[in-house]
């Protein structure tokens, strides 16, 4: 290789670096040094983190904005209800969204194509527009109760909207996709002749997609349910627009801290133990991945 | 296993009154329009090692997967052991197959893929694992018991393909194409093996391949198919010496093929017009004046030489290619009318002054070495 090679690969490398160094190093930095100051009312609303007191640097690191988390029960309880409900959304996505995406792996070519394009078809309308849509739906006089009535499989209107089963629904429904396109790209390579081996082997159908096909599609499943799980962690539209009062997710309360109180350096405090609660999980699953990786 | 009567020796196959292990009986198998399988009979007896032998697409493995009970015939039956197997699914039927691609689990151990049928059978885990082990030492792979089938070469891949496939002790193996993805050493010492394994287990093996080589020296029979049907079956000598078409001739070796028609029938020797000559073949029964044949040559029954040869059948020309191939040598010999004939013949040691290139020379076979086909 020449001489340019070696800066022509430097200047290739250098470009997602510096974009990394950009858009993820610096803003990241700077909410860590928000979440370490001291609020205060002026514009910005939060004291420097360091300054000169006749002629000496003084550093003005806080940890109340953490300690304060820890008092007040609201950001732990937030936290683990985003959990919990990013759990029950990311389990019932692949409940629905496996099955989805094996029927259009199994499908013949032209018709995978179409159910694909499907797939991704809500994407072709605003994401805002596809939640409004389900209020008018889940509301006590919406489409959903009015044919349920009709069909007289309820005398009552359901009461969905502003409950948690709302904002399930709204979850798993924005979601799926994410995780019927991995799971997909993972079904589709999967080899016919290993279930035929399995079914040659005495095995029934049932227990040849027990034993091959879902521990083969493990990778398949840990890259779906991520892309569900973290961001619906901090998901803030969604409950803010289908959940009700007792719907408590961080990422409202974050919004809150922000926007209603003007509490910058704890509403950073707030996104810093997020990132650290995330990458626990993120980490799980990558170890996961990375053993089924090997198969 | 002392009891077993080999196949091989037997030759069930030339007694009327045997019964057949694997019965087929008209079957067929179309895709929309196509027939993969064109009303097929074939009767294979038990210790048989059958070879199905044709080229891509000739519908040998749609055969296999019917009898595996990976596709349903269209129509015909097929009975295994006495035992109709229309409607019956492939894990309950008393064969195992083995892939061509191996179809090994990725996700498990060797020793867990050999094990696989034994556990799905509901065989207790001490006694699945002890057979497991005692495969494994048959196929020569006791140390790789908990390797992954991708830390393996190809040549022990299939032999744990083989081994998960023997051990249900299935009553009849299905082997779709065994050796197609091993190099060509490995093929030639691991057709012997298997070979070993079937006459030491005594299963009936059907084979699938294309390769008629391998085929020659694996079966017992071979059953030759063209365009979804048998063409002919018959132990490999008669395969290779007496070929009932032109298509078995031509598939099987190599050899050539001149078409004529019958010129008169003489009590013992038969003269065929072609446009290189008269060619004097043994007669065949039930032959008219004037019908179009065609008079098969094997390369090897020609002889070459720089002087007039003494044989039933002559002609000359000149020398266009030699190909070496250590053993012997393939000549491509020119004739007078332009018309190229395969020729080999055997290397001696150090042949002072081998027919090379444009040299002039004479061919020669006697008319035993002729086989008229008429189809």
């Amino acid at each position: 290789m020449s001489g340019g090679g070696k800066w022509g690969r430097r200047f290739v490398i250098a470009v997602p670096n510096i974009w990394l160094i950009l858009f993820f190093m610096l803003p990241f930095l700077v909410v860590l040094k928000i979440s370490l100051s001291e609020p205060r009312i002026a514009i910005p609303p939060y004291a420097p983190l360091w300054d000169w007191v006749d002629g000496a640097l003084r550093f003005n690191i806080n940890f109340e904005n953490y300690a304060y988390m820890w008092e007040d029960s609201l950001y732990i309880n937030a936290y683990l209800s985003s959990l919990k409900i990013a759990a029950i959304s990311t389990l019932l996505a692949l409940f629905i969204g496996y099955p989805m995406a094996y029927y259009i792996a199994r499908s013949p070519e032209p018709r995978r194509s179409i159910l694909l394009l499907l797939v991704v078809l809500p994407f072709w309308t605003s994401f805002l527009l596809r939640v409004y849509a389900w209020i008018g739906i889940l509301k006590t006089k919406g489409v959903l109760n009015a044919v349920l009535l009709r069909a007289g499989i309820i005398d009552q209107p359901l009461i969905i909207l502003q409950t948690d089963v709302a904002v399930y629904i709204g979850i798993v429904y924005t979601y799926l996709p994410f995780l019927i396109l991995p799971l997909y790209a993972n079904l589709v390579k999967l080899d016919d002749t290993l279930l035929e081996a399995s079914h040659d082997l005495g095995a029934s159908r049932i227990s040849s997609f027990f034993r091959i096909t879902l521990p083969l599609s493990m990778p398949g499943i840990i890259a779906g349910s991520m892309l569900v799980f973290i961001p619906v962690i901090g998901e803030f539209v969604i409950p803010a627009l289908l959940g009700g009062p007792d719907t408590l997710m961080i990422g409202s309360v974050l919004w809150d801290e922000y926007f209603k109180n003007r509490d910058w350096p704890v509403a950073s405090a707030v996104a810093m133990v997020m990132l650290v609660v995330m990458i626990i999980p993120i980490m799980i699953l990558r170890s996961a991945q990375n053993k089924g990786a090997e198969i | 296993m002392g009891e077993t009567i080999l196949a091989a020796e037997a030759r069930p196959w030339r007694e009327a009154t045997q019964k057949p292990f694997v019965r087929i009986r008209g079957i067929s198998k179309l895709f929309g329009d196509l027939a993969a399988v064109d009303d097929v009979s074939l009767d294979i007896y038990q210790g048989e090692l059958f070879c199905l032998l044709g080229g891509s697409g000739c519908g040998k493995s749609t055969l296999l997967r019917m009898l595996a009970g990976f596709e349903t015939p269209s129509k015909g039956h097929i009975e295994i052991d006495g035992q109709e197997m229309t409607g019956i699914a492939a894990n309950l039927r008393p064969t195992n197959m083995m892939f061509q691609s191996y179809a090994l689990f990725p996700h498990m151990s060797v020793e867990k893929n050999v094990a696989y049928g034994l556990l799905r059978e509901g065989v207790p885990k001490t006694e699945a694992m002890a057979r497991t082990a005692d495969m494994l030492s048959l196929v020569k792979l006791e140390g790789f018991a908990r390797r992954r089938p991708q830390q393996l070469s190809g040549g022990q891949q299939q032999r744990v393909a083989l081994a998960r496939s023997l051990i249900k002790q299935p009553k009849l193996l299905l082997l779709d194409e065994p050796l197609g993805a091993l190099d060509k050493k490995l093929r030639e010492e691991t057709q012997f093996e298997l070979i070993r394994i079937q006459e030491d287990l005594g299963v009936t093996f059907i084979v699938v391949t294309h390769d008629q080589e391998e085929a020659m020296t694996l079966s017992t029979r071979i059953g030759v198919m063209d365009r979804g049907r048998i063409v002919q079956v018959g132990e490999p000598r008669q395969i290779y010496e007496a070929p009932d078409t032109k298509f078995v001739a031509d598939f099987i070796g190599s050899v050539n093929i001149f078409d004529g028609e019958v010129d008169a029938a003489a009590p013992d020797m038969m003269r065929v017009n072609t446009p290189e000559g008269a060619i004097l073949c043994p007669p065949l029964p039930g032959l008219k004046a004037h019908q179009k044949v065609h008079v098969a040559v094997r390369p090897e029954r020609i002889q070459l030489s720089r002087g007039p040869i003494k044989a039933a059948n002559t002609l000359q020309g000149i020398v266009d290619e030699v190909a070496y191939m250590g053993n012997l040598s393939v000549y491509r010999v020119r004739l007078e009318g332009g018309r190229c004939l395969k020729v080999t013949a055997a290397n001696g040691l150090h042949e002072e002054n081998p027919i090379t290139w444009d040299e002039a020379v004479h061919i020669g076979w006697s008319a035993a070495a002729s086989t008229v086909l008429t189809k």
